[in-house]
């Protein structure tokens, strides 16, 4: 086994928050490499980050820096929480280890006007209801019955198909990024092999960190009221439910599919790269057209996934309160990627120019103002979903200027694990888990209880210190603090 | 022989094997197994159904690779978990053949202790190789 990768000798702090590593470090590193992180989360971070963002430092037509973000850990590719642009104008490559098998896995927000009071009561019965509409675990079938046009008319169309055909709000469209569809999908990019396996996956959520959860908003975590409340969150002791997953079997066969592709590839373009998982391709090769292309595929699933289960969440709330969705103002905040690549504009030394900005476990943070945003978020900016631990709570912020300054318009998307899954399940029994959850008023209901012993607190970083980080960073705002009190677990 | 250990703190949110075997097509079978033990508990899982596998790659790594993924490949276009697979592979010139059959029935929520959806094979850290004993594999899945 390869020993444990060594700590950099040099780790200059820029900041507060900033730490630089050198290109002197490692032979190769084309920009030196910046982490985002408190005093408390460096000396944390585990040794494979470092590795890792010094890796993607190496890889052909990166620009200014090889980010990682608070909550980052080590992944495979990229680290978790790893952020980089790179120029196709100057050899800039796209790799499907810089965005993830779980292609847009990413975070959907919904409010109510329910407050706890009214919740509480039926909390058991409508986790038990959202337990059963909403499938979760190992190779789970979901209730979309599409046949392969309509899921070519899917994955080409993204939210747009759902809302059409009945699971959804038009609404839901106007607050899903990029309105729940990438324009650049086309179907004959991807294998026959990916659509089997992704087909009947439609409204499922998968399993490890995947969730379903009713949260709670009280008044001293509401950080910004004005934003809070153009973004729905108003109330103290409103409930709001979120979502965690992606792209189901459907991205992971698209991510499997693409990395051997790319292996050939990278030799005719004499691209040498530090780990295999980091395998590539020119984005303006043929190669690289067709995965950013079956990539889009993916993230119009994953946008659909989340769509279908908004629309089954709604009808769990319908049943167990005998109130339609509307009336319980089931609004979407947002829905956001965390796991993506996408072209985006952005400036370097004063010059506008397009580069392929890759977030592997980091969070899209625009500002007001941005001309990708919808215009309803012209004053405020975009929301930005971060899911933290089922035990302690996620937060809802907001994109800034600062954003785009530094770190290409990203920030954070969770709080981070700190513990492997092995050692976790050492600590922690699923069974005794759940029990002590409950006594402290979260309901967990989980497929899995191994799995669920594998997502426990301990496992991970401090998320208020993560949201800490970014906050005063600059590259997203606090908005919210959102309690667990419910957990559909896969 | 012990078929596989799962390395502690390393790629922690993923799940890192070790595997081993005499020869390659037990360390494929092994490999195999260590995949179907994080996805379930296998004492649970009958022996109902078969699915077959034909693979050809370049070199026993590739080989390794494309078969761990067809498993997952399998996993959900079927709804299926499986128990046990015996793979034969064989050699001609550069080329490797494998034919593996994996024995396993649909997944069923209520009767199965499901355990990790395991979303992909990685290719971080991935390696096959000979030992004094036999083979070796090291594999990183995502979870």
């Amino acid at each position: 086994m390869r020993p444990e990768p060594e700590r950099p000798k040099e780790i200059n702090k820029i900041s507060d928050f900033i730490w630089e590593i050198p290109t002197s470090h490692k032979k190769g590193m084309l920009v030196p490499a910046r982490i985002y992180a408190s005093k408390g989360l460096i000396e944390q971070m585990d040794n494979g980050v470092f590795d890792q963002v010094t890796n993607v430092a190496c890889l052909p037509g990166i620009q200014k820096y090889s980010f990682c973000m608070p909550d980052g850990h080590w992944g495979y590719g990229f680290p978790i929480g790893g952020v980089a642009a790179f120029d196709p104008e100057e050899k800039g490559i796209i790799s499907p280890g810089g965005i993830g098998f779980d292609i847009n896995c990413g975070m959907r927000l919904v409010t109510t006007n329910l407050t706890f009071d009214q919740v509480k009561p039926k909390l058991r019965e409508l986790t038990d209801t959202l337990f059963k509409l909403v499938p979760a675990g190992v190779g789970c079938k979901g209730f979309v019955d599409a046949n392969k046009s309509q899921f070519i008319e899917i994955i080409e169309n993204g939210s747009k198909w759902c809302v059409e055909n009945g699971y959804g709000w038009k609404e839901d469209i106007e607050r899903t990024e990029g309105y729940g569809k990438i324009d650049w999908a086309d179907h004959t990019k991807v294998s026959d092999k990916a659509m089997q396996r992704g087909m009947n996956q439609l409204g499922t959520l998968g399993s490890g960190n995947h969730y379903l959860e009713t949260q709670l908003v009280k008044a001293e975590n509401i950080f910004d009221k004005e934003t809070a409340k153009a973004f729905g969150i108003h109330t103290s002791n409103q409930i709001v439910v979120m979502v965690h997953c992606g792209s189901r079997g459907f991205g992971h066969q698209i991510g499997t599919d693409y990395l051997r592709k790319f292996e050939p590839v990278m030799k005719e373009h004499g691209i040498e790269i530090r780990d295999r998982e980091l395998t590539c391709a020119p984005f303006n090769s043929k190669e690289g057209q067709d995965y950013y292309k079956a990539m889009a595929c993916a993230a119009n699933m994953a946008f659909s996934n989340r769509q279908v289960i908004l629309h089954r969440i709604r009808e769990g709330f319908e049943k167990t309160f005998n109130k339609d969705a509307e009336k319980m103002e089931m609004h979407m905040v947002y829905d956001v990627a965390h796991n993506i690549a996408k072209l985006e504009e952005h400036e370097i030394d004063g010059k506008k120019k397009k580069l392929v900005v890759h977030r592997k476990g980091s969070t899209r943070a625009f500002p007001p103002g941005h001309p990708e945003l919808n215009p309803i978020f012209k004053k405020t900016g975009q929301p930005v979903i971060i899911g933290g631990s089922m035990e302690t709570g996620s937060y809802l912020l907001v994109g800034t200027e600062e954003a785009m300054k530094q770190t290409w318009g990203s920030t954070a998307h969770g709080s981070g694990r700190t513990m492997s899954r092995a050692r976790a399940k050492r600590e922690v029994r699923g069974d005794k888990l759940q029990k002590d959850m409950e006594k402290r008023g979260i309901y967990v209901k989980s497929v899995s209880m191994a799995g669920l012993a594998e997502e426990a607190g301990l496992a991970y970083k401090n998320v208020d210190e993560v949201i800490d980080t970014v906050h005063k960073a600059g590259i997203s705002k606090r908005v919210v603090k959102l309690l667990p009190i419910a957990n559909v677990k896969g | 022989m012990k078929k596989y250990k799962i390395l502690e703190d390393v790629a922690i949110a993923d799940i890192a094997i070790e595997a081993y075997g005499k020869g390659l097509n037990e360390l494929f079978e092994n490999c195999a197994f260590a995949v179907f033990e994080e996805s379930a508990d296998i004492n649970k899982i009958k022996e109902k159904e078969k699915k077959s596998v034909k693979l050809s790659a370049k070199s026993a790594d590739d080989l390794l690779f494309d078969f761990l993924s067809e498993i997952l490949f399998l996993k959900d276009t079927y709804s299926m978990i499986f128990k046990k697979a015996s793979v034969k592979i064989s050699k001609k010139g550069n080329n490797y053949s494998l034919n593996a059959e994996l024995v396993g029935e649909p997944i069923n929520r209520k009767k199965h202790e499901l355990r990790n959806d395991i979303k992909a094979i990685t290719l971080h850290m991935f390696k096959l190789e000979k030992t004094k004993e036999g083979y070796k594999a090291l594999f990183v899945v995502d979870v």
